[in-house]
């Protein structure tokens, strides 16, 4: 929904009247600062933060961390999805696993895992793929399988192989599904890296959180929190940006490039 | 070419010889026979209209005819062999016009070419040709959803030519039409028809659809699906819409009304 300008100088203004009734309680109220900091100095740990170049490293590990965490945990979730869709056997035999799995809290392996791999960035790759791949695998299985009838009709009435099949029809008919299941993906990424590095890191914005916290650094953890929404925002509109390309047929995607009554009409048929 | 009367089939072969044909759903007491004894043969070059109402098994026919299902009786054949499976030799164009929107209106059109790996550029040089004739030049580039619903309709029957199969089957292909775009698409089929000659089978519920397209109509009735009659439409070709209004066409269309309402077919 878009308002126009006045819109959109009313919400910043919104924000402006909410930090600066925040900094005046908190001033007034004289509330201490390990509890709850003033606006202005969660922006001066920011700044001191980014000036000494300490963030800057924690951002690039966790950056990096929750990149690899996606890319290992999207691309196990893809195989296993193609072969859970593509098999009835597999699926049978996989099912049990995939249900125990899926209702566990994948974070509450991250102890675990940190024993395994160690306090390096391994660990947190395994627990950001970990978190990753479930809600990918799930789309995928529903996207490959959620080809019309009257599509695979068309393709048996053209003698094509079941392959063909596969990827002429049912892969690029489940995109949709696969990209919004990346999506999630990213962000899960990025939770399960910062978990891992709550439970034991050497560096990460998690790892700075924690140590904050020993120093009761309430502004310099508020300040990071600043970060990673950042960080979650970039990451997210990244897989965004592939999907916009990626699925310019979807009409999902394309109400605001054609116009929704051709939208409407490509998604019909 | 330009043939003004359906009278040169003669001593051609037939392409599809249909011979005691039945299908049953399922098995036992709860089965349900779909289909019985189901005679009927097309000769080359001929546009068979088949007309029923809806659950008269007209569909379960096309299916049959397109290999997509097996028959539980008899045997249908294609230019002498039994259709026993999907076969290359064969385009379908369906009720919707099942185009896949993440390919371009050629993307879409070459889809047989691509299955069925035959050489892209060849292809792509009968592609423009067909779509010129249907009127869809300019359009290669498009996409489906840029695309009105007859238009797209067009762009199926296009695909279903592309690779020269030796029967065309059209199953309502006009039936999520609204009236006069499906009128002006038969006129254009009966010119598309008119100009490439391909052995057609047309399923239709609309009489007067089935009357002004075909060669022949064959009369299906419900419960079971039966052959109720089939009859030559003796009106000179290219037709008008205007025929519709003569005595003679109307005559055809009471023709197959009878049919129907002896069978109990229409409500």
């Amino acid at each position: 929904m878009t308002m126009g300008l006045r819109g959109f100088s009313l919400r910043l203004a919104l924000i402006a009247a909410t930090l600066l009734v925040w900094e005046a309680l908190v001033r007034v109220l004289q509330i201490p600062a390990f509890i709850l900091p003033e606006p202005s100095s969660i922006f001066i740990a920011l700044y001191r933060g980014m000036a000494s170049y300490l963030y800057l490293d924690h951002i690039g590990v966790t950056v990096a961390e929750t990149l690899m965490g996606f890319a290992l945990g999207s691309a196990l979730a893809f195989t296993l999805g193609i072969a859970v869709a593509l098999s009835r056997r597999v699926e049978y035999f996989l099912y049990p696993f995939i249900v125990m799995f899926q209702a566990m809290p994948k974070v509450a392996l991250a102890p675990l895992i940190i024993v395994w791999f160690g306090l390096g960035i391994t660990s947190k790759v395994v627990s950001a793929a970990l978190v990753a791949f479930f809600p990918l695998m799930v789309n995928t299985i529903v996207g490959l399988r959620s080809a019309e009838e009257d599509r695979i009709n068309l393709m048996r009435s053209l003698a094509a192989s079941r392959w063909q099949i596969f990827w002429m029809l049912q892969l690029p008919n489940a995109m949709p599904y696969i990209f919004a299941g990346l999506e999630i993906a990213m962000i899960f990424a990025l939770i399960g890296s910062i978990v891992g590095e709550f439970v034991g890191a050497q560096s990460g914005l998690g790892m700075l959180i924690q140590s904050m916290n020993f120093t009761m650094d309430v502004a310099g953890q508020f300040s990071i929190l600043l970060i990673l929404s950042m960080l979650g925002l970039l990451l997210n509109s990244l897989v965004i940006e592939v999907r916009r390309r990626v699925l310019f047929w979807d009409p999902s995607q394309k109400v605001d490039a054609v116009g929704s009554a051709a939208a409407e009409k490509g998604g019909v048929q | 070419m330009r043939l003004v009367a359906p009278a040169a089939e003669g001593a051609a072969a037939d392409v599809i010889a249909v011979r005691r044909l039945g299908k049953r759903y399922g098995q036992g007491a709860d089965s349900i026979l779909a289909l019985e004894g189901i005679d009927f043969s097309v000769p080359d070059r001929e546009f068979l209209s088949i007309v029923g109402p809806s659950g008269c098994g007209k569909s379960t026919l096309l299916k049959i005819l397109a290999g997509l299902i097996p028959a539980t009786e008899g045997e249908a054949l294609l230019n002498g062999t039994p259709i026993d499976g999907p076969r290359r030799d064969i385009g379908v164009v369906f009720q919707s016009p099942v185009l896949f929107p993440w390919r371009s209106v050629l993307g879409n059109v070459l889809l047989p070419a691509d299955v069925q790996r035959l050489g892209r550029e060849e292809m792509t040089r009968r592609a423009y040709g067909l779509l010129k004739l249907v009127g869809l030049d300019g359009f290669e580039r498009r996409y489906p959803w840029e695309l009105s619903g007859g238009m797209q309709q067009r762009v199926a029957l296009v695909r279903a030519l592309i690779h020269d199969p030796a029967l065309l089957l059209m199953d309502e292909p006009f039936g999520a039409l609204d009236a006069m775009t499906r009128e002006a698409m038969n006129v254009e089929l009966q010119r598309i028809w008119m100009e490439r000659r391909k052995t057609v089978v047309f399923i239709t519920h609309s009489t007067a659809e089935a009357v002004f397209l075909g060669d022949r109509v064959l009369v299906m009735t419900p419960r079971p699906g039966k052959v109720g009659d089939i009859f030559r439409v003796e009106l000179p070709r290219p037709r008008s819409l205007d025929v519709m209004n003569t005595e003679k066409f109307g005559g055809y269309v009471r023709r197959i009304r009878g049919i129907l309402n002896a069978g109990g077919g229409l409500e």
